[in-house]
């Protein structure tokens, strides 16, 4: 028989209350089964790719779309569809999803991946063709 | 599955026109990517760019290449020269070229202000020095920055002998007059300069300091003996910032004589 179970199984169950604490406050608060649901809000029939991959990748596909544009000077992305388009971040993404809080922020503040820095320099608002 | 001949024959048949198809479609896309642009948004390329910058026509008072060049580069303008940033600047003669100046130099030179920017050296001290390769020296010659990269360290600048770099001390948002979100601005902590307008030469525009002035500067290739640049510098005398530090410059000044 364990010594001082009641002060273990008691502490035990002290600690996991506190440790659920957030779920137990989301719940309380009525946030439970919240989804994040981005808004898109453009015309266009279809994504550069197809949006299964974008939801998953599209960090990755910035990323070498960063490195080739700026390390090879390469601009043209050819779509896994055959498409062309340039590779920008400002004037490709943005052309169709304008709305950044919406579309992007949505997930990311959903996840806790709040603001990659992409915003600390390139710029979407006005100029911008919808 | 028993394969007969015939079979056999058939399927290797068939393997064999799809890879043919394979390295045909992959001609043709590769066909595409340059035909699918239109002539005018054809990237302007050279084996080395070169600028040139005749002294006698720039005028001492005008700034409309630096107006241009920082409105497109989303440039910010601070009021303290400690956080002063640019990419063209005008200083005075003297301090452009020491080995050049004395007492007794052509008059209207001595203190005519100088427009200076990154030399887009051939041997770029600044590039040596860079510790994550944010600066680099492409093979057209334009000593390129890559901001995802910079460390805001300060070698580069520390070794630039031309002080063409600028620090970003604060936040430049704040003191951009207009942003373009044509161009990215940049964030705190990183170190900028010209680039020759890669951005622009990249979608067939010249740059943008060379649109605005009215000849004074003249932008082109190197290599290219027919070029506008090589042709000016031959038809006139002209001369580099400090060039006995082995950067080889490719700015060059042109004097002329009378």
């Amino acid at each position: 028989m364990m010594y001082d179970a009641k002060w273990i199984v008691s502490g035990l169950i002290v600690f996991l209350c506190l440790v659920t604490l957030p779920l137990w406050y989301t719940a309380a608060a009525g946030g439970l089964g919240y989804k994040a649901e981005p808004k898109i809000i453009t015309e266009e029939k279809k994504c550069i790719e197809p949006a299964q991959f974008m939801r998953g990748e599209h960090m990755v596909l910035l990323n070498k779309w960063r490195d080739t544009v700026v390390r090879d000077g390469e601009r043209i992305y050819v779509a896994s569809d055959g498409e062309i388009y340039s590779m920008s971040l400002t004037k490709e993404c943005m052309r169709c999803h304008s709305n950044k809080e919406e579309f992007c922020d949505v997930c990311h503040n959903y996840v806790g991946v709040v603001s990659p820095y992409c915003w600390d320099c390139h710029t979407y608002q006005g100029g911008v063709k919808k | 599955m028993r394969i007969n001949r015939r079979k056999f024959l058939k399927i290797t048949g068939v393997a064999a026109l799809g890879l043919i198809a394979e390295s045909k479609l992959d001609m043709l896309s590769k066909f595409d990517l340059t035909e699918a642009l239109p002539e005018e948004k054809k990237a302007l390329e050279a084996e080395q760019w070169g600028m040139a910058i005749d002294l006698g026509k720039c005028g001492d008072e005008c700034r409309d290449c630096i107006e241009a060049c920082h409105k497109v580069h989303n440039v910010p303008a601070f009021d303290n020269p400690k956080d002063e940033i640019f990419w063209l600047r005008t200083i005075g003669f003297e301090e452009a070229f020491p080995e050049q100046a004395h007492e007794f130099v052509k008059k209207g030179l001595a203190h005519k202000p100088v427009l200076t920017l990154c030399n887009h050296c051939r041997n770029p001290p600044c590039v040596k020095v860079c510790p994550t390769q944010a600066t680099w020296l492409r093979e057209d010659g334009i000593v390129m920055m890559d901001m995802h990269r910079c460390i805001g360290c300060r070698y580069c600048m520390a070794a630039c002998p031309y002080g063409a770099r600028s620090f970003n001390w604060r936040d430049p948002r704040p003191l951009i007059k207009e942003i373009d979100p044509e161009f990215p601005t940049r964030g705190k902590g990183v170190v900028e300069k010209c680039n020759f307008c890669a951005e622009r030469l990249a979608i067939g525009k010249i740059p943008a300091c060379v649109e605005a002035c009215k000849g004074a500067l003249i932008f082109g290739d190197l290599e290219d003996p027919n070029s506008e640049v090589r042709k000016a510098l031959e038809s006139s005398y002209s001369i580099r910032r400090k060039p006995g530090l082995g950067t080889e410059p490719k700015v060059y000044y042109i004097i002329r004589g009378e």
